[in-house]
């Protein structure tokens, strides 16, 4: 597309929405939101800069070895935590009789792993998003 | 002729399955049948045992992680089936062109 | 009196059962398999308004301990954290659906119905 006006505030407003994303996910623990819907902010803001700026760019971007590795990096990040806890204390996903830090109830730095499985599955909803987007439309050019 | 009783049918359906609701103890209240005591075990020991103050990621995250576990394995799974039936043919297909050519 | 004072009392699943009705009239009288794929998703909403009608609680609060709400009335957060699961498995059906629409466009140059039917048969009686 080729709309100055469009172009300019796609580039505007892409970071707001990102960094809004990476909030809703940091606060999970805290307030409504979560990995899965700030994973979902995430990839529409990379939707929006596929549909104003064209796939050529938006692959630059977001490449498919980049989208391979962080569609693996949230899965693997959720599972090692697991593994953490099975090691610690016998059984699969504990949280925090395996010595996760419980912090103080209400703040950032709370709530043992669950800020790191949230993170984990923001990575990997974002990176779904944007990469099944990306298969569609390259089909729909072809 | 077939709308209309497309219509009457789908009439019939709404009210069949309102009866259905009607006879269901449905009333939003704390002596509902569904806030049992797994609901009041999670409101109470939930910021205890898990430390985060929102109760529906301490359960999604916590008390049912393994349930979400496969939840992203679903979208792993999406992705993997979408692959391979969007790329891997139409590869093919290109090649068998260009050999045609 | 009554029946409506039951009306209003269950607003919230008469208009999932609702959605849902319209979402199955959507599958059952449109050919275009795209608007199918768009009435599965409604069908599916509607289940989803009316799985998470059933946590309300009249009065109550969203279920986050703060400060503010000690010994407040909480909705039933069980729903919420079930139907998160049931979006994800609607989000990934309606991708992998439109791919295979897009093969199916690909391969018999229409995504009709009926037409599908019809050159489908074609095919086989030549064959």
């Amino acid at each position: 597309m080729n709309d100055t006006i469009l172009k300019s505030i796609t580039r505007i407003i892409v970071p707001f929405i990102q960094v809004y994303g990476v909030f809703i996910i940091l606060h999970g623990h805290l307030s409504p939101g979560g990995g899965f819907s700030g994973g979902a902010l995430i990839g529409t803001s990379l939707i929006l800069f596929t549909l104003v700026f064209g796939v050529k760019k938006a692959k630059v971007k977001f490449s498919e070895r980049v989208a391979e590795i962080s569609g693996s990096a949230g899965i693997i990040i959720y599972v090692l935590v697991g593994i953490v806890g099975l090691v610690l204390a016998g059984s699969f996903l504990t949280n925090i009789e395996a010595g996760f830090p419980a912090g103080v109830a209400g703040t950032l730095m709370s709530a043992g792993m669950i800020p790191i499985i949230m993170i984990g599955i923001g990575i990997k909803v974002a990176s779904t998003m944007i990469t099944l987007f990306h298969t569609l439309v390259e089909e729909e050019v072809r | 002729m077939k709308k209309i009783i497309i219509w009457i049918l789908f009439i019939a359906l709404f009210l069949i399955l309102s009866i259905g609701i009607f006879d269901m103890p449905t009333s939003p209240t704390l002596d509902a049948p569904s806030y049992n005591e797994t609901i009041h075990y999670y409101l109470e020991n939930g910021v205890n045992e898990t430390g985060a103050i929102n109760i529906v990621t301490a359960v999604i995250t916590d008390y049912r992680g393994f349930d979400t576990l496969g939840e992203t394995i679903v979208l792993f799974a999406a992705i993997v089936a979408v692959s391979s039936v969007l790329r891997i043919p139409s590869k093919k297909n290109e090649e068998e062109a260009q050999k045609h050519e | 009196m009554i029946i409506l004072q039951k009306i209003l009392e269950n607003i919230n699943y008469l208009g999932g059962i609702a959605l849902f009705l319209i979402g199955l009239h959507t599958v059952v009288t449109h050919s275009n398999l795209i608007k199918r794929i768009i009435g599965l998703n409604i069908m599916g909403t509607g289940v989803f308004l009316f799985f998470v009608a059933i946590g309300n609680v009249t009065g109550g609060e969203p279920p986050i301990m703060t400060e503010d709400n000690i010994g407040a009335i909480f909705i039933n957060p069980l729903p919420s954290v079930l139907i998160l699961t049931g979006i994800v498995v609607v989000v990934s059906m309606t991708v992998y659906s439109l791919s295979l629409v897009i093969r199916i466009f690909e391969t018999y140059g229409t995504i009709d119905q009926k037409e599908l039917t019809r050159l489908i048969s074609e095919q086989n009686n030549h064959d």
